[in-house]
């Protein structure tokens, strides 16, 4: 007896749970109909990673590296699943290997990116990276899933919480991430990970009073315009590249704090 | 015993003989009808009325045992310009504090609009000797309080003492002389609804000018089912003898979205003459901030961060 096909319904990872938009709209994306995310879905996410931000801030950054590995052990399973949604398996093994490269920058980031200043006066003087904050990340559009890691994994392993908005027209890979997250001990709403048609949700991200930083590496259309709106909260805008990796990208998304601390009392 | 004032047939006291002629609350059917109402869709230029008159009706509250002169201060300039950004924000109704800090606010609100509520016999437990309550009550109105907040006793209450009940808020009422009296069921230690009916009917006859759900000290308080209860009693006191007596949701309102789902089951209930913040408050202390946020939202755009407003 044959059996009745179980279909996949491709819904949006908003607060570690995979609801439909609160629209009930979807888009036909890669043959399949994948959600589209409205403004209320981005409030939604951006609300969700408010909340999850600070327990994941203040997590040690050794607890968040082993979290960011087991990630790439969750991607590793579903190797075979990701390379069918993306430009293959090449393609899922170099975004494997991002994230460890990533996960391992964790508790190594305080020392390279922060430093003992030497100053003319009876003082200690150092300078400590901490997270910005809230991270909305706009995914470039190609490659799929390599573009989804590359920008995702900088703000994430500085202890960032995302909302991610994925490639308008590959989403699938960035839903099947979604699916490894779930499953990687990353607290729900530390990464969020809307899908959607671009210019219509980059302005709400943009223009939103709660996003601390955004990353326009996969927007398209008036980027001016965008920046524009992230200029009322002054949020700090990094225009992202879809293939870097470097120690420097997660410096675009941390504040440095200085602390001035007197010698001898 | 003081003279009742005048109520619908069968309401007339004393209550006990009378209790099962004031009929019984459908729970099932109440709690339907909250959550229907709850659903309605309040957007864009309603919201904006909805949301200043949410603002008009809050009694600005602070009742911790860490208050201090200094924080009653900052909620009294808050109270009077609750954006200090937006001169087109109105003022809030009534401040509300404990006994103590009544003459804070008093100096603070002087010439103003915004009132000075207090909270008053023995909150939040109302368990006192009536004398303690009484010369509480004539204290606050002496330092200058507008509004009077009394508890009811619940002991007395649920052991069926009804009487006392009615007694106490009759002596409290002439206790507070011209204030404004509000009379505070905490209807989460009431238990059922037909109880919350009892009481707000009980209250009403003693001469209450507010019903209020909760003191605020409880973690079940203004849920929407005990509030269309209550409004429904109003109605019932309205219908028959065409006395208005005001109603005073608090406790757990904290968001706007609440605020607004009360003001619909007011609108809905007893009409808009009732959308008045001399028939109608919001016992809040946090809601403020979040409704002042969705207003920015409304006329912005954008959407706001808790970061750009007073905490408090």
């Amino acid at each position: 007896m044959s059996r009745l096909p179980v279909r996949k319904t491709y819904k949006l990872f908003v607060g570690g749970a995979f609801p439909r938009s609160e629209s009930g709209r979807t888009y036909e994306a890669e043959g399949q109909n994948v959600a589209r995310a409205s403004r209320k879905d981005v409030r939604d996410a951006v609300r969700a990673a408010r909340g999850a931000f600070p327990k994941w801030a203040s997590m040690t950054a050794y607890n968040r590296g082993q979290v960011l590995y087991r990630l790439a052990e969750m991607m590793e399973a579903r190797h075979a699943e990701l390379a069918d949604l993306c430009s293959g398996a090449s393609e899922v093994e170099q975004a494997i290997d991002r994230v460890v490269w990533y996960a391992g920058w964790a508790d190594k980031l305080a020392q390279v990116l922060g430093s003992s200043n030497p100053v003319a006066g009876p003082y200690f003087n150092f300078t400590v990276p901490e997270p910005t904050g809230v991270v909305g990340v706009l995914c470039p559009e190609e490659p799929a899933l390599l573009g989804l890691v590359t920008r995702l994994l900088p703000p994430l392993v500085g202890g960032n919480a995302v909302v991610a908005v994925a490639s308008e027209a590959r989403p699938l890979a960035a839903v099947e991430l979604a699916e490894a997250l779930a499953t990687s001990d990353v607290p729900g709403g530390v990464v969020n990970i809307l899908t959607g048609l671009k210019r219509e949700l980059a302005p709400v991200l943009a223009a939103h009073m709660d996003v601390n930083a955004l990353d326009l590496a996969g927007a398209d259309g008036d980027v001016a315009e965008l920046e524009r709106a992230a200029a009322a909260n002054v949020k700090r805008v990094v225009h992202g590249a879809a293939d870097g990796q470097s120690p420097w990208e997660v410096l675009s998304f941390l504040e440095l704090k200085t602390v001035w601390h007197p010698i001898g009392v | 015993m003081a003279q009742a004032p005048v109520l619908p047939r069968g309401f007339e006291l004393p209550l006990e003989p009378r209790l099962p002629r004031i009929g019984s609350v459908d729970q099932v059917a109440v709690e339907e009808r909250a959550a229907t109402l709850g659903k309605r869709s309040i957007k864009r230029e309603a919201k904006l009325w909805a949301l200043d008159l949410a603002i008009r009706t809050i009694d600005l509250t602070t009742l911790e045992g860490s208050d201090t002169p200094g924080k009653v201060a900052a909620l009294c300039s808050k109270a009077v310009r609750p954006d200090p950004v937006d001169p087109s924000i109105p003022s809030v109704a009534a401040v509300c504090v404990y006994p103590n800090l009544v003459p804070v606010a008093v100096e603070r609100l002087r010439g103003g609009a915004v009132k000075v509520a207090s909270v008053a016999t023995a909150f939040p437990s109302g368990q006192a000797p009536l004398d303690v309550k009484l010369a509480e009550v004539r204290d606050v109105v002496e330092a200058g309080a507008d509004e009077v907040d009394m508890v009811i006793d619940r002991g007395a209450f649920l052991s069926g003492r009804y009487a006392k009940v009615y007694d106490e808020i009759v002596r409290v009422k002439e206790a507070s002389g011209s204030a404004h009296l509000k009379v505070i069921l905490e209807t989460g230690e009431l238990g059922t609804y037909d109880n919350v009916r009892r009481a707000s009917l009980l209250a009403m006859a003693a001469g209450a000018d507010f019903v209020k759900t909760s003191t605020g000290k409880l973690p079940s308080a203004a849920t929407l089912p005990v509030a269309l209860v209550m409004l429904e009693a109003i109605r019932d006191v309205y219908e028959e003898t065409g006395r208005m007596v005001g109603m005073k949701p608090a406790g757990g309102i904290r968001n706007a979205k609440q605020a607004v789902q009360h003001l619909v089951l007011v609108h809905e209930t007893l009409g808009p003459d009732w959308l008045t913040p001399d028939l109608y408050r919001l016992g809040a202390s946090s809601l403020l901030n979040d409704v002042l946020l969705q207003i920015r939202k409304e006329r912005t755009g954008a959407y706001q961060s808790p970061d750009y407003f007073t905490i408090d």
